[in-house]
């Protein structure tokens, strides 16, 4: 990394006096958006873990009616993508933009292939009349709260597959620029932010799989 | 003087550029700052109408202006257009993003675009909450509390939660960029304990935001996402829980009282400084008092719970909790009164502003202890009480300090004066006005007038007229306010650099500053309020 | 942060060590534990963020600031849960609340 500061550096925003002030504010920018999303996410799993102990044998009952295999897949999948995505940011700062636009197309194949993953899980629920609403149904006396479980079951996941579609529109704009500016030096920072960005949405996932596919129990 | 002969020769960021396009897609942070204060302006009179059609029901016994359905939906259009649309965005947004930039010596804010996209999302947010009042309003409270919002209320409860909630997405981006640009952008020279209070202030203000905001966000998304769906997160009848809903609303929403009252402490504590021409005493006391604010402000929340069926332990846990926030509040009136005493005090209108301030929020202030006391609570709780204490906190407090500061700033803003005779003219009106509308209210409210309700006896007539009256002072003391203020921007006397002799690095760049902020570069070496060297002013 | 660059050596193994920790979850979650369950999902799920956020995220080499600022996002979650859930352990006569 360049550490000269010349006073007509292309990659420096008018407002900031050196790449260095640039870089620690864009960072630390992203950070802080994070904790917001964290307290985003927050609020919905606190609800979740007042509801499965108001409603444990409902929640247990519930949890049976996801597939632990298709959300394992997933969590392999955004597990991948997240090691790809790490390894684009090490190839911007390599200044490898060939590299870094193969590990980018990994990271966005990965992420589609959730999206679609989810698409399925989402249609099966629909089938099984499990979307909370005036469609649903379920036999038995635990109704409110496999109902409650799938109304945060998709707040959730919704929410979290939402980001992710975000995340692939981000990741889009970002091969772009990296491929239309192949040719000239490129500040790394971009690639670190999305990257801080799409690690985040990964960690999101890391405690949804457990919380709503395994605690109910696997049966293999 | 020179300024008088030859106003058009100076570039500045005003007349950089007239034509609209121009603002619309400005990203200096004065301008913006701006837009947000043409914005919340017209914001500020649909609720303070609100107000006036509120008050008028109420200057008689029977519901004969409005009816009760067009009751509910005027206070509750009242309260969610001026707190979201205009209470939240007004100090930080609006002299906030003028003045933070430059009282650290800075060219702009970190992130510029952020700051522009975040009035958009501003007013994209007010568009929505324009159209559920344009759609006949809400009835729910501001509070949206579920099930009634979600499965019941039959007004266009889904647009004004949008709204709120991309507004938030407004005010998420400027307490992003706040931390980030008082992190990272300060002059050399400039630390922490050289800073201007304000700059603390807008600094605590913003961890509020960043850390409360996506919670209300994601409340009133899962109480729209029930109201779409008709599944019931927060509805008993189907085995939700409705009180965990007010759990995670005033998660935020207490906080959130703070996100509006701190920025005005600050306002304050320039305001003082500059009047008493001496330093703040206690400083860092006062300092560090708006951060002790804003995290123990989270800690309170459930006092709004007192009589929803929050269990009893709960409540003593927050009853001792809040009593604890009333200490950095104190420590701040105090200090304020002793900076004040045996001060080179000049009797301007900043001044006006700022002892009106500081009697309203003792008021405010004193009265939320009646209302953490679990016992005392049972009595006032949602009764005229409880109005009266938020709005000494939310408009003695908060609105005083913000007009105050646009009073004091106003010459650095717009580069002109306005008439000091009508300033304190304006200020005494307003102080007379507010009193007379809400110190009748807790007379009312201990009486047992309950809240929200467009009827009552007979006996609360005289009372009830009163506030009425005091509501009528208060909104002409506004509209003179706006007008003046109006007047001046074009007409004014053309204001020096330092009308106030304060101390401050913008009052040493030029009225109004250039676009860059400073024409040379800054470069700190004395502490914040360093009156004491030349305590008749310098230059 | 500035200059560091972590090797790809180090994301590797971060990334096995996260499969490993995802194929733990799913065998542990295949033994019913009684009220370990929980604990222990959690535990794990904690585990493998703190290796995405050391290591994927770099926080390990972040600046203290973004340091601090990630904890602070933990520290006030933890109160949003901390302050609510005493509140319905101590409301022994709601209906439903038996578990």
């Amino acid at each position: 990394m360049s550490t000269e500061t010349q006073e007509h550096d292309p990659l420096l925003a008018h407002q900031f006096e050196d790449v260095e002030q640039q870089t620690d504010s864009y960072v630390l920018g992203m950070w802080v958006f994070l904790v917001t999303e964290v307290l985003f996410f927050g609020g919905m799993i606190l609800a979740f873990i007042l509801y499965r102990n108001m409603y444990f044998p409902a929640f247990a009952e519930a949890h049976q009616k996801l597939d632990w295999r298709l959300g394992g897949v997933n969590t392999i999948v955004l597990l991948t993508s997240s090691f790809t995505m790490a390894m684009a940011v090490w190839a911007s700062q390599k200044r490898d933009y060939g590299k870094q636009l193969m590990f980018l197309t990994i990271t966005v194949l990965c992420a589609l292939a959730f999206l679609v993953i989810k698409y399925f899980e989402y249609s099966a629920k629909f089938e099984h009349h499990l979307v909370p609403g005036t469609n649903f149904h379920f036999d038995g006396q635990n109704q409110n709260g496999v109902q409650l479980f799938f109304g945060l079951y998709f707040a959730l996941t919704g929410l979290h597959g939402f980001h992710v579609l975000v995340g692939v529109l981000v990741i889009g704009v970002l091969m772009f620029r990296v491929w239309k500016l192949r040719k000239q030096e490129q500040d790394y920072v971009p690639t670190e932010l999305v990257g801080l960005y799409w690690h985040f949405v990964d960690i999101v996932w890391i405690f949804l799989y457990p919380m709503l596919y395994l605690l109910g129990g696997v049966h293999i | 003087m020179s300024a008088v002969a030859e106003p058009k020769t100076e570039k500045n960021y005003l007349n950089v550029d007239y034509s609209i396009k121009s603002w619309l897609t400005t990203l200096d942070h004065k301008r913006i700052g701006i837009l947000y204060l043409v914005a919340i302006t017209i914001f500020f009179m649909v609720g303070g109408f609100m107000a006036l059609l509120i008050r008028t029901e109420l200057a008689t016994p029977q519901g004969d202006l409005l009816s009760s359905d067009q009751y509910n939906r005027a206070f509750t259009m009242h309260g969610v257009v001026l707190i979201f649309f205009f209470l939240l965005p007004s100090t930080p947004a609006v002299l906030g993003n003028f003045l933070l930039p430059i009282m650290i010596g800075a060219r702009d804010v970190a992130f510029p675009k952020l700051n522009l996209a975040s009035w958009y999302a501003f007013m994209i947010g007010g568009t929505l909450g324009v159209i559920s009042l344009v759609l006949g309003g809400i009835d729910t409270g501001w509070t949206f509390y579920a099930p009634y919002s979600s499965n019941f209320s039959n007004t266009p409860v889904v647009w004004a939660i949008a709204g709120a909630f991309v507004a938030g997405f407004g005010n998420i981006a400027t307490a992003v960029n706040f931390i980030v640009t008082i992190h990272k952008m300060r002059a050399p020279g400039l630390t922490w304990f050289r800073l201007p209070l304000f700059v603390w202030a807008q600094y605590a203000t913003a961890v509020i935001g960043v850390l409360g905001t996506p919670v209300i966000a994601i409340t009133i998304f899962l109480v729209a996402f029930e109201r779409l769906t008709g599944m019931g997160i927060f509805d008993p009848a189907r085995g939700g829980d409705p009180i965990l809903m007010q759990h995670l609303f005033w998660f935020y929403s207490h906080p959130a009282v703070y996100i509006m009252i701190l920025p005005a402490m600050g306002v304050t504590s320039e305001m003082i400084a500059a009047a008493s021409q001496k330093r703040v005493f206690g400083y860092e006391f006062v300092a560090f008092s708006s951060l002790a604010i804003a995290i123990i402000g989270f800690l309170v929340w459930g006092h709004h719970l007192f009589v929803s069926g929050q269990s009893v332990f709960a409540g003593l846990v927050f009853s001792v909790l809040t009593f604890i926030v009333a200490i950095p509040s104190a420590i701040k009136t105090f200090n304020w009164v002793a900076t004040m005493y045996k001060g080179n005090l000049q009797m301007n209108t900043p001044m006006f502003w700022a002892v009106a301030f500081l009697g309203l929020f003792l008021i405010g202030g004193l009265t939320g202890l009646f209302l953490s006391s679990l016992a005392t609570d049972i009595h006032l709780h949602d009764t005229y009480f409880v109005v009266a204490h938020f709005h000494y906190i939310m408009v003695g407090g908060a609105i005083i300090g913000f007009i105050g500061g646009l009073h004091f700033w106003w010459p650095k803003i717009t580069g002109r004066m306005y008439p000091e005779s009508w300033g304190k003219a304006g200020a005494i009106m307003v102080f007379t006005g507010f009193s007379l509308t809400f110190l009748p209210q807790f007379v009312l409210g201990q009486l047992g007038m309950p809240r929200r309700y467009h009827t009552y006896p007979e006996e609360f007539q005289i009372l009830h007229v009163l506030s009425t009256g005091g509501a009528y002072l208060l909104g002409f003391a506004m509209t003179t306010i706006i007008v003046y203020l109006a007047w001046s921007a074009k007409y004014g006397k053309p204001a020096p650099p330092n009308p106030w002799k304060a101390k401050g690095l913008e009052w040493e760049t030029p009225s109004p500053p250039p676009t860059e902020n400073f024409t040379y570069k800054v470069v700190v070496t004395e502490p914040a309020y360093n009156y004491h060297k030349d305590s008749g002013g310098h230059h | 942060m500035h200059g560091h660059i972590s090797s790809p050596a180090t994301f590797i193994k971060t990334f096995i060590i996260l499969l490993i920790l995802m194929a733990v979850t799913v065998l542990v979650a295949t033994k019913d534990l009684g009220w370990l369950n929980t604990p222990i999902a959690m535990a794990i799920a904690i585990c493998k963020t703190a290796f995405v956020v050391l290591f994927f995220m770099g926080l390990k080499y972040s600046s203290r600031l973004s340091q601090v600022w990630a904890g602070v996002g933990l520290l006030f979650f933890i109160i949003l849960i901390g302050l609510t859930i005493p509140d319905y352990l101590t409301r022994h006569d709601l209906p439903g609340w038996s578990e």
